[in-house]
């Protein structure tokens, strides 16, 4: 604790941080560009100068960079004073001196740091008479826009890319006032995480380019707190709608979770959401092709269906809210719903559940990964499976700066300092994967085997770790020493991490993740267990523990089953195509989705059910957090006629009409609350967010910014005699700039917490203003609420113990391995434009040796036997793929549903 | 008798203000007339009037409107909106832009916020309409085919966007591109 004096003022504050950083925290406003939270401090852009005291009797002082100066205890500084307010409107007018003039055509516009900051330092009028220097653009891909002449030379974007964030290709270039920030060539920025330019840029020179098409400005935006639907993690998210099309997906902060940063796939993959060919009004199969009904008819029609059948079963979905999938469990009984994912994934999945819910290990949050010391990543491709998570990790590795740091009582703000004292130092990260990953590069040690033997690795890790755990046997040399090493590396760690999930398809590799852990309790130490699962909710619909998806499609059959309810899910991508042709082919098929998807090109009835952004809902991720997502906008406002319900909604209405009840639920309250009372597994997770009834003085929260322009115009078109503005009696958010904006002291809760704006604070530097520390945690506490944590000495002292066995190559035989793609991987996001152009054309990968026994080369044909069928794809050589194996892109559009750990048959296509 | 006389005075002023009134009003036949016959004859209106709002072009013909946004953003009432779209050569412009003229009080805000003199108010002041409906105008309504009240400013001349015609470094006030790969300073 130190005291600080700023303009005569006292205040408390934690002595470590720096004088920009505790100024912040405590509401007073410096204006700043280089000094980003998650960056910490260089001091190359001069704006955040103050002006500081020797003590209370010194009326000189000097003027020093804020963000540069520690607030050690009796630190006198004034931020008002002449001085220095004269030096940071001269260095802002610097600054300016090259801009384009062009904030009426920039994108950045209206929620641009150096508009803010231009306006707070009071600069207004250019006084520079020479010329302005210019850059040319870059080609980015099809994520990023370039426009180089608004750079004002910070290096927050190369420091992000490079630094934080591992990446290569993103540079500084040129001399003196001319530097360049760009690649060498035109060509797509490589990292995965390249869309957060688009926040970390003070300015508009990385833009949304997926935005710029349907370009409007923050201000005209309706928001709502959201949550990633592109994977497990869960990162909170501000999905931004304008005439009833989502526009764009701003970062939300979550302190716990994703902070300050997204995944590209997040950040560019809404547009699926916007699609025309989404079924936006209920729909039913007269003569072989759909016809809208109004939604009274179709559920009568859906209802009708279901009752002449004799039984009834519903198959739930990993990628809709709890509430949907509680839904269908309602209406068909609990023994009639289904897990929604494959049935080998859904094994995993439930597996994973059941060990983080048991309340024996600790379940690390991203914050809590990045603050680890060692990690152990045994199996999962974490960049493509839970992109976030890897960006974790990079700061994992790079902790270990901070720690060398620290030992020489350096701050850890003090970025330029720590980047020199660590050079390449990092904290040991073993990559244990099928194929090479994207964070090999920071790995202390990489293992690439077959599944089987990565966990083989695991186990014997584990063993290794505390000698009571299962050994392994037949372990090569280099895999001993392997073993000793990271065992070692584990073990000499204070906070060691270990990662896993379901990505390799084999349930031995989460039992071998599992060992490791428990092997680390039981010598003591502070572990932490994450384990990745599939998809948004796969955890919230694993902890349903419904029976699996291939008894559902058995019964439907032999006909045990002949009407089924499918929700949200694409049976299609879960199961090979004969069988599920086969289970529907005669079955009653009523689907509720918002993608017309191929499940639902097979259905009598489709109801037109919400996305993430027309409905709200509970969804879990995998560190078993519940999270809650609003319904951004409503459609119906624009066009009459779309009627887009939840899918709880729409259940709802079918289960009065089929079992002749009063209907239930009236609002999204009551489906949660039933769902939470009838599932105590789920406990907690009403209180993800606060319910309707919520008021903050009287007021529900406001969706639109205070500024939301053309309200009595947008839709004069339709009609010039403008509705009521549209009600929402789900959730304490209004459609409406009317309704409570503040951003004081505890006063909105997190989860309520739309869009980032502060009064002077347009862009998303307002996260400032709700932090209880800058860079800290929201006010009141982050969003979400853990539904399983560990209990206190709770270890358990038994260890799995079915090693499979080595893993060999065998002639003509072909072991699959899922292969993941962040772009094209997730079914969703492949829907958005922007994404499909990323994502990868069907292949098969396979080992150069392999292709070469074959007699076949990259890009020829390859005739693979996939689940019954055969199918014809073009080779892809992968070096770094185990020999024997056979990898197929997951989820890939085109690729047909292929199990991993399936023994397959390839053979080259002959030309004719 | 002095009632009487009081009375006698009063009568004689009462008959002659009232004559004088005749008299004055009488006069009016022969003076300058202040109403017009409107809408026979119509009336003067400064230039600087506001009413009707359009749409101008710039010098060389093309819509000015960049669709920036920032006359929705100044409009009290909420009565303008429109959509950015973007041609392939990088310019700005609105794809449907909209003004509900029921709503509009005619404040001249819109024209002061807009940074290329795109929108403009005209004197034209005539919007009575039998529909309401028909007081929407959109685009093609409010697009006209000069250059209103500034017939020189060309925003894409001085703004650091490069438009077809126009690369970078050839705006008003820049210098050629910075060839990155020299080390002169």
């Amino acid at each position: 604790m130190a005291i600080i004096h700023v303009d005569g003022k006292q205040y408390e504050v934690d002595g470590g941080d720096n004088l920009l950083h505790a100024c912040l925290s405590l509401g007073l406003d410096i204006p700043y560009f280089c000094w980003h939270p998650e960056l910490g401090s260089v001091g190359a852009c001069r704006q955040c100068a103050v002006k500081a005291y020797r003590d209370a009797n010194d009326k000189q002082g000097r003027i020093v960079m804020s963000c540069m100066t520690p607030s050690t205890d009796g630190t006198y500084i004034s931020i008002g004073d002449e001085e220095s307010k004269a030096f940071r409107a001269s260095v802002v007018e610097w600054l300016m001196t090259n801009h384009p003039h062009d904030c009426p055509v920039c994108e950045e516009g209206g929620h641009c740091h150096l508009q803010d900051m231009t306006v707070m330092t009071g600069h207004a009028t250019r006084r520079y008479r020479f010329t302005k220097r210019t850059h040319q653009n870059q080609y980015l891909g099809p994520f990023i826009n370039h426009e180089m002449n608004r750079c004002i030379s910070c290096y927050r974007c190369t420091r992000y890319y490079k630094d934080y964030a591992g990446g290569t290709d993103l540079g500084v270039y040129g001399t003196a006032s001319n530097v360049y920030f760009g690649r060498e060539t035109d060509g797509i920025l490589e990292s995965e995480f390249s869309g957060n330019l688009t926040e970390v840029c003070p300015t508009g020179v990385f833009t949304d380019k997926t935005h710029g098409d349907r370009y409007n400005r923050k201000w005209d935006m309706q928001f709502a707190p959201s949550i990633c639907q592109g994977c497990a993690v869960g990162c909170n998210t501000s999905p931004g709608e304008r005439y009833g099309e989502i526009r764009r997906i701003e970062n939300r902060y979550n302190g716990a979770v994703n902070h300050y940063f997204l995944c590209d796939r997040g950040r560019f993959g809404y547009g699926f959401v916007n699609r025309k060919d989404r079924p936006r009004q209920p729909l039913v199969k007269r003569d072989g092709s759909f016809v809208a009904l109004p939604p009274d008819e179709a559920v009568l029609h859906a209802a009708n269906l279901l009752k002449s059948a004799k039984r009834v079963i519903g198959i739930g979905s990993p990628r809709a809210s709890l509430e949907a999938n509680f839904a269908l469990r309602t209406l068909v009984g609990a023994e009639n719903f289904f897990d929604g994912h494959s049935a080998a994934e859904g094994k995993l999945v439930q597996k994973a559940a059941k060990i983080l819910s048991e309340g024996h290990v600790r379940i690390p949050s991203l914050r809590v990964i990045e603050q680890a010391d060692a990690a152990f990543v045994l199996g999962e491709d974490v960049t493509n499976t839970a992109p976030r998570i890897a960006l974790a990790l990079r700061q994992t590795a790079r902790g270990r700066q901070t720690t060398l740091a620290r030992d020489k009582h350096i701050a850890e703000w003090q970025a330029a300092a720590l980047a020199d004292i660590g050079q390449h130092e990092k904290n040991p990260l073993y990559v244990a994967s099928v194929d090479a990953t994207r964070i090999d590069d920071i790995a202390a040690q990489t293992y690439r085997a077959a599944p089987e033997d990565i966990a083989r690795l695991g186990f014997a890790v584990a063993h290794a770790i505390d000698a009571t755990a299962p050994a392994v046997s037949g372990l090569d040399e280099a895999s001993t020493a392997l073993v000793k090493t990271i065992a070692d590396g584990l073990l000499a760690a204070d906070k060691p991490l270990v990662v896993s999930g379901t990505g390799t398809g084999l349930e031995s590799v989460i039992d071998a993740a599992a060992n490791v852990v428990r092997a680390l309790q039981a010598k003591g130490k502070h572990v932490e267990l994450s384990l990745v699962v599939p998809e948004v909710n796969s955890m919230g619909l694993a902890l349903m523990q419904a029976a699996g998806l291939d008894q559902a499609l058995e019964a439907l059959k032999s006909g045990a089953a002949d009407a089924v309810v499918v929700v949200e899910n694409d049976l299609y991508r879960r199961a090979g195509k004969a069988l599920v042709d086969a289970a529907l082919k005669n079955a009653k098929v009523v689907v509720a989705d918002h993608q017309m998807t191929d499940t639902a090109q097979q259905a009598e009835v489709v109801l037109s059910a919400a996305s993430f952004a027309e409905g709200d809902g509970t969804v879990v991720n995998n560190e078993g957090r519940a999270q809650r997502y609003f319904q951004v906008y409503d459609a119906t406002y624009y066009d009459p006629k779309v009627t887009i319900r939840e899918a709880w909604y729409w259940l709802n209405d079918l289960r009065a009409q089929y079992s002749n009840v009063a209907s239930e639920w009236k609002h999204f309250d009551d489906v949660s609350i039933a769902c939470e009372q009838a599932l105590p597994q789920l406990n907690g997770m009403v209180k993800a967010a606060p319910n309707a009834q919520f008021r903050m003085h009287g007021l529900k929260v406001a969706r639109e910014p205070h500024r939301y322009s053309g309200r009595t115009a947008m839709r004069a078109n339709i009609s010039v005699h403008e509705p009521r503005a549209s009600q929402d009696a789900d959730t304490a958010l209004a459609f409406s700039m009317e309704g409570h904006h503040g951003t004081e002291a505890g006063d909105r809760p997190s989860a309520l917490i739309p869009f980032a704006w502060a009064p002077g604070w347009n862009s998303p530097q307002s996260w400032n203003k709700f932090q209880d520390e800058v860079g800290g945690h929201l006010r009141g506490g982050d969003a979400g609420v853990r539904l399983f944590e560990p209990q206190a000495h709770a270890a358990v002292k038994t260890y799995f113990d079915a090693i499979p066995a080595a893993f060999t190559a065998k002639a003509g035989e072909w072991r699959t391995v899922n292969l993941h793609h962040i772009f094209g991987g997730e079914e969703l996001s492949a829907r958005a434009a922007p994404v499909a152009e990323r994502a990868p054309k069907p292949y098969v990968g396979l080992n150069p040796a392999d292709a070469d026994s074959l007699g076949i080369g990259a890009n020829m044909l390859i005739d693979v036997a996939l689940a019954g069928s055969a199918v014809r794809l073009p080779l892809r050589l992968l070096p770094t793929l185990p020999r024997g194996t056979v990898g197929l892109p997951l989820g890939v559009e085109g690729m047909a549903y292929a199990e991993a750990g399936a023994t397959i048959k390839l053979s080259r296509v002959n030309a004719a | 008798m002095k009632d009487f006389f009081a009375k006698l005075v009063a009568i004689f002023i009462g008959i002659y203000t009232n004559l004088r009134s005749m008299v004055m009003v009488a006069s009016h036949t022969f003076r300058k007339r202040d109403t017009i016959q409107y809408p026979e004859v119509k009336p003067y209106v400064p230039p600087r009037y506001r009413g009707r709002i359009v749409l101008t072009r710039d010098p060389d013909g093309e819509e000015r409107c960049v669709a920036c946004n920032l006359c929705a953003a100044a409009c009290p009432v909420g009565c303008i909106s429109l959509q950015k779209a973007e041609q392939d050569d990088g310019r700005w412009y609105p794809e449907f832009f909209r003004i509900n003229f029921s709503r509009c009080i005619f404040c001249g805000l819109c024209e002061e916020a807009c940074p290329t003199n795109a929108i403009q108010l005209t004197p034209d002041f005539e919007l009575g309409e039998y529909r309401r409906q028909d007081l929407v105008y959109e685009k093609e309504h409010l697009l006209i085919s000069g250059t209103g009240k500034y017939p020189d400013y060309n925003f894409y001349r001085i703004a650091g966007l490069s438009i077809a015609g126009k690369p970078k470094g050839a705006a008003k006030n820049e210098a050629k591109p910075v060839d990155v790969k020299s080390l002169l300073p």
